[in-house]
């Protein structure tokens, strides 16, 4: 029952409590750069979530044979070749969002989140709670880039769901292409500064809905959820880390 | 309170200025007048409303931010009101209200008040969001021509041409009629003699330093002679025209984003000058006021760390000293 319990708790706290985006504030470079559409958003997190739960699992029952002083480029090994699975199987099957996504796809190799986790979960856990830690991860980026680009899309472009046909078409679906909803969008909501704007405004958002169930604003839970833990020289202080170091870890 | 009965112990200042926020803000908007007069009489009624939307746009923004987020009320400073005119003058007077009022919302909620209000805001929130909307909006550079007739309400670009910085040798204005500001352009921009009235009110009240506006114009003058051989037209044209003006007086000067001390105006103002005449010249813009008083706002605290201003009488050997230690 414990074990059981665990599971679910490692799943629900990538969703919100430690939403990789908006709480641990990794990942921040597709977010920005992808969250122009809800259709890139959406293949952007199923892309991700996909190689996040693979290497995960991958790596955690890898764990006791990777030596720990090349495990970063071991790491890089086995998410570099997920990343490649993925990135063929959205050439073969949804080339337009290869399209949209460019160069975005082959770089979730260097996907913050991915390697933070490999690092700080999965390279310590067993192989189940990798997995739905994995999940909890992915969904809570899905989630994140999916609002980002819902707000960004409908103001900056003024449109919604905009070439989602070449996702359901999958399925088979390609009459819906999506709304357009209006004319004269605010053009700079879909730029660079746009993008960063949102992200802060909706981060703000997810420190206060936070702050109202009483947990402290965007931190860390102790050193063992920082992705940087094992190359961080600072002293574990009462389950965080001094905060100069925090703050280089959210870049 | 000297004058008071009882003895007074409270600390110092004991003699305070009579100068508030409100009353140098009460300034600028006086002299803002002779400009908005001038941009009721080239665009007609519509500037005049335009104007009206966008000053209440942002008092009541500043309002409703400022109560929703329990801090106290600060629309009595009139700040807000400043940065209302200034955004209506840096729009045409074609543009549809609601854009107005977004670059309103941006230019109160997010420059301004998100950084803490008046005196922490970063930039100039009228320049802010005047970019927010020039990047958003096609509108923002459909200039609308003198002449429309004043009941023109409509705000139909029956009319519209060129800026003269993107104009051609045949379609531009005489020089006189460039000073009035009977020309395509932004509301506020145009007539140039009405901002030189203004400008010569904030100097008589005290309530701006010429430095930045002197150096900045200066710094274009010259590098637009240079550029043109010594053509003196061609830089009179250039500094008749866009918004040259009005950003070196109104703008550029904003207490909060330029330096204070006498070398980091001269600093600002040069690197303004400089930025604008390379966005003119060789940019794929055809005006870069706005984008170079951004910059330097961006800059400003860089160069107060460059320029703080020697306590008097502190000797030059002993900083050297000091870091020869460290």
């Amino acid at each position: 029952m414990a074990e059981k319990k665990s599971l679910g708790k490692e799943f629900s706290k990538g969703l919100i409590s430690e939403n990789p985006v908006l709480r641990l504030v990794l990942g921040t470079c597709p977010t920005l750069a992808v969250s122009v559409s809800v259709t890139n958003a959406i293949g952007m997190g199923i892309a991700a979530t996909i190689v996040l739960i693979c290497s995960n699992v991958v790596i955690s029952a890898l764990r006791k044979v990777i030596p720990s002083k090349i495990r970063i480029p071991a790491y890089i090994v086995v998410i570099a070749s997920f990343v490649t699975i993925v990135q063929m199987l959205v050439k073969a099957f949804v080339p337009a969002l290869n399209d949209a996504l460019g160069v975005y796809l082959p770089l979730i190799v260097v996907n913050c989140i991915i390697l933070g986790r490999a690092e700080a979960f999965a390279g310590k856990n067993p192989v189940a709670a990798s997995f739905f830690d994995g999940l909890g991860m992915g969904i809570g980026f899905t989630f994140a880039l999916i609002v980002m680009a819902t707000v960004r899309e409908i103001i900056g472009s003024g449109t919604f769901l905009e070439g989602i046909d070449s996702l359901t078409a999958l399925f088979g679906v390609t009459s819906f292409t999506g709304f357009t909803l209006f004319e004269n969008p605010i053009g700079v909501i879909v730029m660079a500064p746009g993008g960063f704007l949102v992200f802060g405004l909706v981060m703000a958002l997810a420190n206060k809905i936070a702050e109202g169930r009483g947990k402290p604003k965007a931190e860390l839970k102790g050193c063992d959820a920082c992705p940087m833990a094992s190359a961080c020289g600072a002293a574990c202080v009462g389950g965080s880390c001094e905060s100069s170091e925090k703050e280089e870890q959210a870049v | 309170m000297i004058n008071g009965k009882k003895l007074n112990v409270s600390i110092s200042p004991h003699l305070r200025s009579s100068v508030t926020t409100r009353s140098i803000m009460l300034d600028v908007i006086i002299a803002l007048c002779p400009a908005l007069i001038a941009s009721g009489v080239i665009f007609g009624l519509r500037a005049l409303i335009l104007t009206a939307v966008s000053v209440a746009a942002c008092v009541i923004f500043e309002y409703a931010f400022r109560k929703f987020s329990h801090r106290s009320n600060t629309i009595g400073d009139l700040s807000a009101v400043v940065t209302g005119i200034l955004i209506a003058f840096n729009c045409p007077s074609s543009i549809p209200f609601w854009m107005v009022i977004v670059g309103d919302a941006f230019a109160i909620i997010i420059a301004k008040q998100c950084f803490g209000g008046i005196g922490q805001n970063f930039v100039n929130p009228a320049i802010a969001g005047r970019i927010f909307m020039l990047l958003s909006f096609k509108q923002m550079t459909q200039w609308t021509q003198p002449g429309a007739g004043f009941m023109n309400l409509a705000g139909v670009q029956a009319i519209t041409g060129a800026t003269p910085l993107a104009a051609s040798a045949e379609e531009l204005p005489s020089l006189w009629e460039m000073f009035i500001g009977m020309r395509g352009g932004c509301l506020g921009e145009t007539c140039i003699a009405a901002l030189l009235i203004g400008f010569i009110y904030l100097l008589i009240k005290k309530v701006i330093s010429p430095v930045i506006p002197c150096f900045y114009i200066g710094t274009v003058a010259v590098i637009m002679l240079i550029y043109g051989k010594g053509d003196l037209t061609f830089t009179a044209y250039q500094l008749l025209s866009g918004g040259l003006v009005l950003g070196a007086v109104f703008m550029a000067t904003d207490y909060t984003t330029s330096p204070i001390s006498r070398k980091g105006k001269i600093i600002y103002a040069i690197g303004c000058g400089l930025l604008t005449s390379l966005i003119r010249l060789f940019g794929s813009l055809p005006e870069g006021v706005s984008y170079s008083i951004i910059l330097m706002n961006i800059f400003t605290p860089l160069i107060e760390r460059f320029t703080t201003p020697k306590p008097f009488g502190t000797p030059k050997k002993e900083k050297k000293q000091k870091e020869a230690e460290a």
